[in-house]
């Protein structure tokens, strides 16, 4: 599954994608730590519509597409649903992230949004998070040459 | 400890059942939907179910010869753009509605941080310690990447393709996030 995308339209597209994305989780004050605290705290529960409401969205549309559209017109791509094997990692790493989650209130779409609103000392997370991904990679590296690897598409 | 911990989980409920919502639900419905949608068009257009947090990983191919981050090469000009996009997405709605340029009856202003203003615009910043974003962001990069997901390609992609994966990931990082909030706050720590 090569990203050969080599379409005019790809990169423009992608942009305006996560700019809509952006613009969602600014409105919904996802860019906020405190109000994703808030809600771990149990205090405002309103971002289960925020996760819920994005879900059924690409629920429909993730379930639609492959029945109406052949393939997707910009990469010839067909469309699937984000599957991943579940195992192990998915538990244990799951679990630390939410460790973090539960620390800072912060998430990787969340922290890139969070810079778009003027959050400046959101650079702390961001760069603590390229920190645990290039950890991660180390352990992982070594691993790889065994063919334990598996693609991720997050 | 324990009385303590269970005295704030009492109160916590005893708040969410006088009112579970008190900033509405409006905004987050919206913006819930809009996500979505930013996740859907990309989808549509190329196929892709496009997450946030892989471009750690791919991002880090660029200065990094790691065989880990050998298998994101191809994705990792895309995915930089996806990740403009969503800051310029988010500083979009800052120069708009949160700058009161336009206004919604559905939109809420930021009740928590601080505002400033810069240029006539007004910018958002939190009063989050740094030590919780940066230690926190450290255990976010290491867990969305061993555990394939984060709340983007987990709760919103993986929940949206009903897969069994997303639905154990999501229970695990939320369950957990909830616990460790809780702790923090039971010790003291604020904001």
């Amino acid at each position: 599954m090569a990203d050969h995308e080599s379409h005019p339209l790809f990169l423009p597209l992608v942009f305006v994608g996560g700019l809509i994305f952006g613009f969602g989780l600014g409105f919904s004050h996802m860019a906020q730590p405190e109000i994703v605290l808030n809600f771990l705290l149990l205090e405002d529960l309103g971002l289960l519509f925020v996760m819920f409401g994005a879900a059924v969205v690409t629920g429909l549309v993730f379930f639609i597409a492959p029945a109406g559209i052949g393939r997707a017109p910009l990469t010839g791509r067909a469309y699937g649903r984000r599957l991943k094997a579940l195992d192990r990692n998915v538990v244990i790493g799951g679990g630390i992230f939410g460790v973090g989650w539960g620390l800072s209130g912060i998430c990787p779409g969340a922290a890139y949004a969070s810079l778009g609103v003027g959050n400046y000392a959101i650079l702390w997370g961001i760069v603590g998070m390229f920190i645990g991904a290039y950890v991660q990679g180390y352990w992982r590296s070594s691993d790889l040459e065994t063919g334990t690897a598996t693609a991720g598409a997050d | 400890m324990t009385h303590v911990v269970s005295l704030v989980f009492g109160l916590e409920a005893l708040a969410l059942l006088s009112d579970p919502f008190p900033n509405g639900i409006e905004h987050y419905l919206l913006g819930g939907l809009l996500v979505g949608l930013g996740t859907a068009v990309i989808y549509l257009g190329t196929g892709i179910a496009a997450g946030a947090s892989t471009f750690l990983e791919s991002t880090l191919s660029y200065v990094s010869s790691l065989s880990r981050f050998e298998q994101y090469r191809a994705s990792r000009d895309w995915r930089v753009v996806f990740t403009l996009g969503i800051v310029a997405g988010a500083a979009i709605y800052a120069v708009t509605f949160q700058s009161g340029f336009l206004s919604s009856s559905l939109h809420q202003t930021a009740t928590t941080g601080e505002l400033y203003d810069v240029g006539g615009f007004t910018l958002w910043v939190t009063d989050v310690q740094p030590w919780r974003l940066l230690l926190g962001g450290v255990l976010i990069g290491i867990g969305t990447r061993v555990g394939k997901g984060c709340t983007s390609g987990h709760g919103v992609c993986g929940v949206g393709s009903a897969s069994s994966a997303s639905f154990v990931g999501v229970a695990t990082f939320l369950l957990v996030a909830i616990g460790v909030a809780q702790l923090v706050a039971a010790v003291g720590v604020t904001p």
